[in-house]
């Protein structure tokens, strides 16, 4: 069997992992992150994107509003090109109590939240499509994250300082040595090889999966996975995030992220045994969506583009304790201090926004069992992409290339879009036309952000994240797959078939409208004209 | 940003029909088409503004994408809409003298020979190329001496006389550019027994639209529909246009694209074929003289995206001796002020270049078509004279002699 060595072993490719696999390899150590899937996968690819300003925390968890405040400012200046600092809004519905945005605005001035409480009218004249009727409305620093983007940076950030990153590569359990984890057991899951990496300390930072790494070697972790769903819009129809003011509750807030809005979000406690099944069921698509048009009366005449849920990584340290109610804080946990485990430390809870947090307390707890005496920068370092002002005009290319293109690659990639667009005209030919990917940006992420397979592809790109859901897009990503060396043939086709049952299975709980018009479309040219539906599965026989 | 009102992009099932229509995409590599400039980059307009692409300039509201979409997306709608809204103001004197067609005919019309003269000679051509960005390839339409109106003023006390009246919109091609076919509706309705009002009007806006001036167009807009619905509240009349693009105007672009009400009096405006053919159905079909003549027949855009052809080729289907050749359905390129663009010129040559293929194919003695820029387009591209149907009806009715 293969054998690698390193320092520290990062288990998880989520926010918290790709954060804590960047700490380390900034602080000089050597080390491995391993992800079975792909970079945001799990719960860090299955959210709003709320970069909180704190404020839905300032009335319950003040701990956690104060986290966000402050890791929010950092954010706005580390992660330019993953943030955008739309601003948000507290509004209260018609029919709700006033009374909490009294709570709020004292919660708020407590944690040190900059709110600034604002007529309705001026509420108004910020989200012309807010509901009229709300009766009370507060301004909030809150602002919205790319979670693939901010993943992927961090991620391209570690390999730039020496990290070894693998995907689509599962660890398998600890390998113990007396009461010391001296490594992890991994298997590819690409071509299913097992291999062993042998490190001086490992991190778990598999989120909701933590109990499972954590039984391997041998202690206990109790969880309270809690599912939430979210339904997406097919554009943006607010700009800035609008949250009800209120104590949260299913279907409560809209947030704006990229080119859609996201309606946010329910919550139900599982059993953890379920934590892979994300179905989203009728009801909870009903609840979503007439929360959202209260807030935006216009949702109700707007394409549902997709719905998708995530499960929470909650903790119980000490009692028992569900779904809401339960502290979003930070759990992190010294496995020698807390079960006699050496060389073995899990961080999780916490949320998308504060990984970088998380990151850093694990970092400094490995740091001071390795004697490393480097301290962290992640406050202070920007993200590759974020480097100047977000505000640096779009540099021009080319006669020919235009901006809705130049703007889409910029906004994802920041200041690395340089490397994508060359003097070679091909470098600029649309493959997604609704999202405005090209070839060259799909040649930039094959080449440095561990993409594997279509799917990945998505979460660099936004490909196939329109509108069409990878109508047009696919068929050219397959067939630039086989080009660029990426896949052979029927590694192309059959990549081809998983990007579309990925695809539909966010689609399948919103058939109605204009989205079932576009999939039949789409299932026309699919199994109709190019007969997509006659290529065998993997495990099936060509 | 969000334009509550049309949101029609969000139909849009990405199926590329409207771009395989549109002419200039055909034509321009870099003009990516319908979906890219509406639906597809709307979506990205909302989220910032700032992603509006120039290319959009290209678009020349032909409209013959809308009528491709089986969604009932507002394709170029949404693409003149985005020019204006989202652009940072800009004030080209080019646009704004091709756009004001109104105010460029009341100052040329008083020295029509010396403007003719000077927009025909090539020095001013090299000029208006070098500093308007007006091709200098272009020939421009001439100007006539005093305006239809005019004319009309002395026919008045004649006109009231007929018991039953239309309201004639002619335009601003009619009162500047070409006074016979105004004076050729008015002798052809009043030999159908019909006499003709004139009404308070100003230009339709369609090149306002054009060239980014909605509030402009909006402003012109209200003020012809409240003069409309006034005479139409009083005398009960149609209104009847010669212009396909300005009936489009009057009808769909107001309510459509400039949000100007036009509901009242929507159902009283006709193109005057349309009107027309009504007219001969009701019967007596009055008696026609035979034309003989070979007639290439070409459909402006506009006209077909308010299904108006089928009452133009009705119309000319009741003269005997007519032998209409009907030219395949495409855009002549012109499309009103578009053709006159220094960057535009070359492109509506291409877009144009088939369908003048064709008229050639067909030899005919005559161009048959129902807009005053295809007519301008088409005389300057091919040798064929070129007329509006109405010239042909008159021939047949004895009250116009080519
Ligand atoms: C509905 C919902 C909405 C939310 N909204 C927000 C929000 O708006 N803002 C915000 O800040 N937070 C939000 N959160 C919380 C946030 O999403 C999570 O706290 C955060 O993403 C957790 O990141 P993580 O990296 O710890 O876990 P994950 O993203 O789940 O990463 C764990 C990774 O470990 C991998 N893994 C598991 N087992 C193994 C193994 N054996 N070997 C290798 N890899 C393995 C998984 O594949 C996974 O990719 C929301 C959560 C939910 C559910
Ligand atoms: S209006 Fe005409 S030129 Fe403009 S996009 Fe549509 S078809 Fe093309
Ligand atoms: S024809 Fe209509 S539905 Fe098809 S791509 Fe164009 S706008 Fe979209």
């Amino acid at each position: 069997m293969k054998r690698m060595e390193t320092d520290v072993v990062v288990v998880g490719g989520g926010a918290t992992g790709t954060g804590v696999i960047r700490d380390c390899a900034l602080r000089g150590m050597a080390c491995v992150m391993i992800e079975k899937n792909d970079l945001a996968s799990g719960t860090t690819g299955r959210n709003h994107g709320l970069l909180h300003s704190g404020a839905r925390y300032a009335v319950n968890d003040p701990e956690s509003a104060a986290e966000c405040i402050s890791e929010n400012r950092i954010l706005k200046r580390i992660a330019r090109h993953c943030v955008e600092d739309t601003g948000g809004l507290f509004v209260t519905l018609p029919d709700d109590d006033t009374e909490y945005h009294k709570r709020l605005v004292k919660g708020c001035r407590a944690v040190g939240i900059d709110y600034e409480e604002i007529d309705v009218s001026a509420a108004l004249k910020i989200e012309p499509n807010l509901n009229s009727g709300v009766l009370t409305a507060m301004k909030v620093p809150d602002g919205t994250i790319d979670p693939f983007r901010l993943a992927a940076s961090n991620v391209l950030d570690a390999k730039e300082h020496g990290a070894e990153i693998r995907t689509h590569t599962e660890m398998v359990r600890c390998i113990i040595s007396g009461d010391r984890v001296v490594g992890v057991l991994c298997r590819d899951n690409l071509n299913g090889e097992l291999f062993e990496i042998y490190s001086k300390i490992v991190i778990n930072a598999s989120g909701v999966w933590g109990r499972r790494i954590c039984e391997t070697a041998g202690v206990p972790l109790t969880m309270y996975p809690s599912k939430g769903s979210l339904v997406i819009i097919d554009y943006r129809v607010n700009n800035v995030v609008i949250n009800c003011c209120r104590k949260p509750f299913d279907g409560d807030i809209i947030v704006p992220g990229d080119t859609v809005s996201l309606i946010g979000t329910t919550s139900k406690k599982i059993d953890y045994d379920r934590i892979e099944e994300l179905d989203v069921d009728d009801d909870e698509i009903e609840v979503l969506l007439a929360g959202g048009e209260k807030l935006i009366p216009n949702v109700s005449r707007t394409r549902v583009l997709r719905a998708y849920s995530g499960v929470r990584p909650l903790v119980s340290r000490s009692g028992d304790v569900d779904g809401r109610d339960i502290t979003r804080g930070i759990v992190l946990i010294d496995h020698e201090a807390e079960n006699g485990v050496k060389g073995f430390i899990t961080v999780t809870g916490g949320k998308l926004m504060t990984y970088r947090l998380m990151a850093e307390w694990a970092v400094d707890l490995a740091c001071e069992k390795l004697r490393v005496d480097v301290p962290c920068t992640t406050h202070e370092r920007p993200l590759p992409g974020s480097e100047t002002p977000s505000n640096r005009p779009v540099p021009h290319y080319f006669d020919g290339i235009s901006k809705s293109v130049l703007g889409s690659a910029h906004y994802r990639h920041g200041e690395r879009m340089d490397h994508i667009f060359s003097k070679d005209k091909k470098s600029y030919g649309l493959v997604c036309e609704c999202e405005m990917v090209t070839a060259g940006e799909v040649e930039y992420a094959l080449k440095n952000l561990c993409v594997k397979d279509m799917i990945d592809l998505r979460r660099r790109t936004r490909l196939g994240m329109g509108p069409c859901q990878g109508e047009l897009c696919s068929y050219r990503t397959a067939g630039l797959f086989n080009d660029l060396g990426a896949a052979d043939e029927q590694t192309a086709i059959r990549m081809l078939k998983d990007f579309f049952e990925e695809r539909w299975k966010g689609v399948k709980p919103v058939l109605w409208g204009d989205t079932l018009r576009e999939i039949e479309f789409t299932y026309w040219i699919y199994q109709g004209l190019f007969g997509l539906g006659g290529v065998p599965d993997e495990d099936e026989p060509i | 940003m969000i334009n509550l009102e049309n949101i029609s992009f969000d139909h849009c099932i990405k199926c590329t029909v409207c771009t395989i229509y549109c002419p200039v995409a055909r034509v321009n590599p870099i003009y990516p088409g319908p979906k890219q400039s509406g639906p597809d980059t709307e979506r990205l307009r909302i989220k910032n503004p700032d992603l509006l692409d120039e290319s959009l300039k290209y678009c020349s509201n032909c409209k013959r994408c809308e009528i491709a979409c089986p969604s009932d997306v507002r394709i170029a709608d949404i693409i003149q809409t985005a020019k204006w809204k989202y652009s940072p103001k800009r004030f080209k004197i080019r646009d704004f003298l091709l756009s004001h067609t109104d105010l460029m005919g009341t100052l040329s019309t008083s020295a029509a020979p010396v403007v003719n003269r000077i927009t025909g000679l090539s020095l001013t051509k090299s000029a208006m190329e070098a500093f308007l960005n007006i091709s200098s390839k272009r020939r421009f339409p001439a100007y006539e001496p005093g305006t239809f109106r005019r004319w009309y003023g002395r026919m008045k006390s004649e006109q009231e006389a007929f018991s039953e009246k239309v309201i004639y919109y002619h335009g601003c091609y009619v009162n500047y550019n070409d006074h016979e076919l105004g004076k050729t509706v008015v002798r052809t309705l009043n030999k159908l027994g019909v006499g003709v009002t004139l009404i308070p009007e100003k230009c339709c806006g369609v090149p306002l639209i054009a060239n980014a001036d909605l509030p402009g167009a909006r402003k012109n807009a209200r003020y012809n529909i409240q003069s409309i619905e006034t005479a139409v509240e009083k005398t009960h009349c149609s209104v009847v246009s010669t212009s396909s693009s300005c009936t489009f105007a009057l009808k769909h672009e107001y309510p459509g694209l400039l949000e100007i009400d036009n509901s009242a009096v929507f159902n009283k405006i006709h193109y005057i074929t349309a009107y027309l053919s009504r007219l001969f159905a009701q019967g007596p079909v009055p008696e026609l003289q035979p034309v003989n003549l070979t007639a290439a027949y070409h459909a402006p855009c506009h006209l077909e995206r308010m299904g108006g052809v089928i009452h133009t080729l009705d119309l000319l289907s009741n003269i005997p001796g007519l032998k209409i050749v009907l030219m395949h359905s495409e855009c002549c390129g012109i499309s009103g002020t578009y053709g006159f663009k220094k960057e535009c010129y070359d492109i509506a040559q291409d877009v144009g270049e088939e369908l003048f293929k064709r008229i050639a194919d067909a030899a005919p003695d005559i161009v048959i078509t129902d807009c005053e820029t295809c007519k301008w387009q088409i005389e300057m591209s091919t040798p064929f004279r070129t007329v509006h149907p109405i010239m042909i009806l008159a021939q047949s009715l004895g009250v116009y002699t080519f």
